[in-house]
């Protein structure tokens, strides 16, 4: 099992939540885990990315090689699309559409979409929405979590397992919130993947 | 056992704490802060008192933790590879006087400049202060290197200095930790003349480290952090050291056909690489930095060898490595992949939406309007983003504290008014002795301390200047009248412009200190509560 995946977002938009839920569900397993961040300048409201691989087998590099990424996990459309250098031919990008525009020359969104829709394997949904229908607006970042998570070669509980040990000192309420956003996700993308 | 997840930073941090270590000495700076913020949030840390506040800046650290050394006690001392600069001085001598505790020194470099003003590569310096250096190609090396960094320094009675890379510093994977030993005991060095740098006394120190040099390598040699594994393919030789080690791996998933010296302690081990070299026809040096080991091994490998690298433009001369560079660098080709798409635009950082540093710029602009632009003076920290549209506020940023003296040294060349942009963090970290050459020599200038009452870029660690900074500007010889504290909120505008316009045209030095808390810090406490 190998599965090297980009976390992509702007900085504050929780992308290390997302790693860390893979990287406990990984740990949990037994798996061999390295995933780079970015600390520093551009969390100030820059792009920001986190390499994420996991292995039965030891891992080399903190670094994806360029072309060998199975899954984009974006938590904003147009950051999605500044990885697909990374992305191999029959990978998967899975972004939330809901744009983030703190810059002046950010591009329509329009054709932040239609960019995307030329990759064969492609989901996007506006998580944004789904978190705040849910009443947990903060955790559109775990929705897209849940969107994803089919394509990470692990079992589908192990992501609900990772989510209670890791907001379990939050309290119950948090945990739960986490759940159900996790649970829309899966169901957004299989809605999206049967058109 | 099992493995706990950990940043190269903790990783090294753990290691540190389990080696039994007494006290770390740090000024924070990007890759190497999570060090320190680890230890402070360490409970094995607070159990054992361990010493974990931050210092005023990187050469009161290593002098701090030099002490401690002195005592006989293990001290760490945590750095980006630019505080390494500023601890030059007490670096080079601590090489001379040595150690008495295990006193391990960690410098972050960060190749490619992700948050920082130069790629510099503190292996150099290890060289330079003819110290034991290492380099961790993983965050279990980080774990281990570092407590045999502390026996090292202890058996040779000397500073060690450990290197880290962003990528290594900011990457995570499981790591296997032993369990603790103790701290030492409180043992002053048995000769206490050994500290004393008096000509004497360091000419015999000198000759000692000399010395040791020798058995410095031979350890290099046979203690098994560098490597040599002769391949089937003795065509290329390949020498990786640190991160470039495991790049090098990834491209060769199911074993590498030839021969390869990982290198993760200096000085090199001169016996492995005259061997590598007599059975290779070619060598590659692949190493995340300066060429460092390219340009030592010119002079060691007698024949007459090929020698790829970064100076002959195998590998790139700067920026950091990463899988598809060495691949490239070995021949090996590389996939086609996707072009970005043009709709991708940049999205640079910038100051967070309602930070007190852009009231303050907006309102410097407008009190600056009438006078020719290129007389802002500013320092690093959050406010340098100032120079970003739509602020366009500074014209400088060199090296901490240098807004305050190159202001001074515009001002003596004729340019007035000159204004210093400083952070009140940088403020405390080596400003002030600037501030007392303008006050002594009467130089007219403004300097602005933005006062965020943190260190903001790095993610909010406590300053030094909490609470202090009238008290030292009148101290070192700020007159009282020219001492302003105003609050840069978008509604002072109008009086901030005014305060601002008034002190430039003073013919002598005036302090501004805007004075607002970082939104992330009031963020940060909110959510603690
Ligand atoms: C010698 C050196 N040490 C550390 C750093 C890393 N560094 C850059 S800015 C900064 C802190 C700035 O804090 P402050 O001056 O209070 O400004 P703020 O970011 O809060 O606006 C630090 C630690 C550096 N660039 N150079
Ligand atoms: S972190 Fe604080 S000082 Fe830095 S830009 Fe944000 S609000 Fe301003």
């Amino acid at each position: 099992m190998k599965t090297d995946i980009i976390l992509a977002g702007v900085g504050g938009q929780g992308i290390l939540s997302i790693a860390a839920t893979i990287g406990t569900a990984a740990v949990a397993k037994g798996l061999n885990i390295k995933q780079a961040e970015v600390h520093g300048m551009s969390q100030r409201g820059g792009d920001v990315q986190s390499h994420l691989r996991l292995s039965d087998k030891p891992i080399a590099s903190d670094l994806i090689p360029q072309g060998q990424v199975d899954i984009i996990i974006s938590v904003e459309p147009m950051e999605a699309l500044r990885y697909v250098d990374m992305l191999k031919p029959d990978g998967w990008i899975v972004t939330n559409k809901a744009t983030f525009n703190n810059i002046s020359n950010y591009p329509e969104a329009e054709d932040i979409y239609n960019e995307l829709k030329k990759y064969k394997n492609h989901i996007i949904i506006d998580a944004n929405t789904i978190a705040k229908d849910l009443g947990s607006s903060r955790s559109a970042n775990i929705v897209i979590l849940g969107a994803a998570a089919k394509f990470i070669d692990m079992p589908y509980e192990s992501f609900e397992e990772a989510l209670m040990s890791i907001f379990a000192r939050k309290g119950e309420d948090v945990v739960n919130a986490n759940i159900k956003a996790l649970h829309a996700g899966t169901e957004a993308a299989e809605k999206y993947i049967k058109g | 056992m099992q493995k706990i997840l950990l940043l190269g930073d903790e990783a090294l941090a753990q290691g540190a704490l389990d080696a039994g270590l007494s006290g770390v000495y740090a000024y924070p700076g990007t890759p190497s802060t999570e060090i320190t913020e680890y230890i402070q949030a360490s409970k094995q840390a607070e159990e054992g008192g361990i010493h974990c506040d931050w210092s005023a800046n990187e050469k009161t650290a290593l002098e701090s933790a030099l002490g401690m050394s002195y005592a006989g006690k293990r001290a760490l001392v945590c750095m980006k590879h630019v505080g390494l600069n500023v601890a030059a001085d007490p670096f080079m001598n601590a090489s001379i006087v040595g150690a008495n505790g295990g006193l391990v020194i960690v410098s972050a470099d960060d190749p490619s400049m992700h948050s920082s003003q130069n790629e510099q590569d503190s292996r150099v310096y290890g060289k330079f202060a003819l110290i034991p250096t290492f380099e961790p190609s993983n965050q279990q090396e980080c774990y281990d290197l570092v407590q045999y960094a502390f026996n090292f320094s202890e058996m040779f009675h000397t500073p060690v200095l450990l290197r880290m890379v962003t990528r290594l510093a900011h990457s995570r994977s499981g790591v296997e930790c032993k369990s603790p030993k103790a701290q030492n005991l409180l043992n002053i060095p048995t000769n206490l003349k050994q500290f004393i740098l008096l000509p004497a006394i360091a000419k015999k120190n000198y000759a000692g480290l000399l010395g040791k040099q020798n058995d410095f390598m031979s350890h290099g040699e046979k203690d098994g952090w560098n490597t040599l594994t002769l391949g089937k393919d003795r065509k290329l030789g390949i020498i990786a050291s640190g991160i470039g080690y495991n790049y090098l791996m990834e491209n060769y998933p199911d074993g590498c056909p030839y021969s390869i010296l990982k290198i993760s302690q200096y000085p090199l081990p001169v016996n492995m690489l005259t061997r590598l070299a007599a059975e290779s026809v070619e060598l590659l040096v692949i190493e995340d930095g300066y060429p460092f080991i390219e340009e030592q091994i010119k002079s060691i490998i007698p024949t007459p060898l090929i020698i790829r690298g970064r100076l002959d433009g195998t590998l790139p001369r700067m920026g950091e490595l990463n899988p598809n560079i060495v691949a490239q660098g070995l021949g090996i080709k590389v996939p086609d992949f996707n072009i970005v798409p043009e709709v991708v635009k940049p999205r640079p950082p910038k100051l967070c939406d309602g930070c007190p540093h852009i009231s303050s710029y907006n309102a410097l602009n407008e009190a600056l309007s009438d006078y020719v632009p290129g007389r802002v003076f500013a320092d690093i920290g959050c406010y340098t983003l100032g120079a970003l549209p739509p602020y366009n506020a500074i014209n400088s940023c060199v090296d901490m504290g240098a807004s305050i003296t190159m202001a001074k040294g515009a001002f003596d060349a004729g340019i007035f008014p000159a204004v210093a942009i400083i952070g009140d963090s940088t403020f405390t970290h080596s400003g002030m002795t600037g501030l007392l050459d303008a006050i002594l020599d009467k130089s007219a200038i403004t300097v602005m301390i933005l006062d965020n009452e943190t260190t903001g870029m790095t993610g909010g660690q406590d300053s030094c200047a909490f609470g202090r900074i009238e008290n030292i500007c009148l101290g070192l010889g700020v007159e009282k009248e020219h001492i302003r504290v105003i609050i840069p909120l978008p509604k002072n505008h109008e009086e901030n412009v005014k305060v601002i316009k008034e002190e430039l045209e003073y013919k002598g030095v005036s302090v501004i200190v805007p004075r607002r808390e970082c939104l992330q810090v009031i963020g940060k406490k909110h959510r603690r509560r």
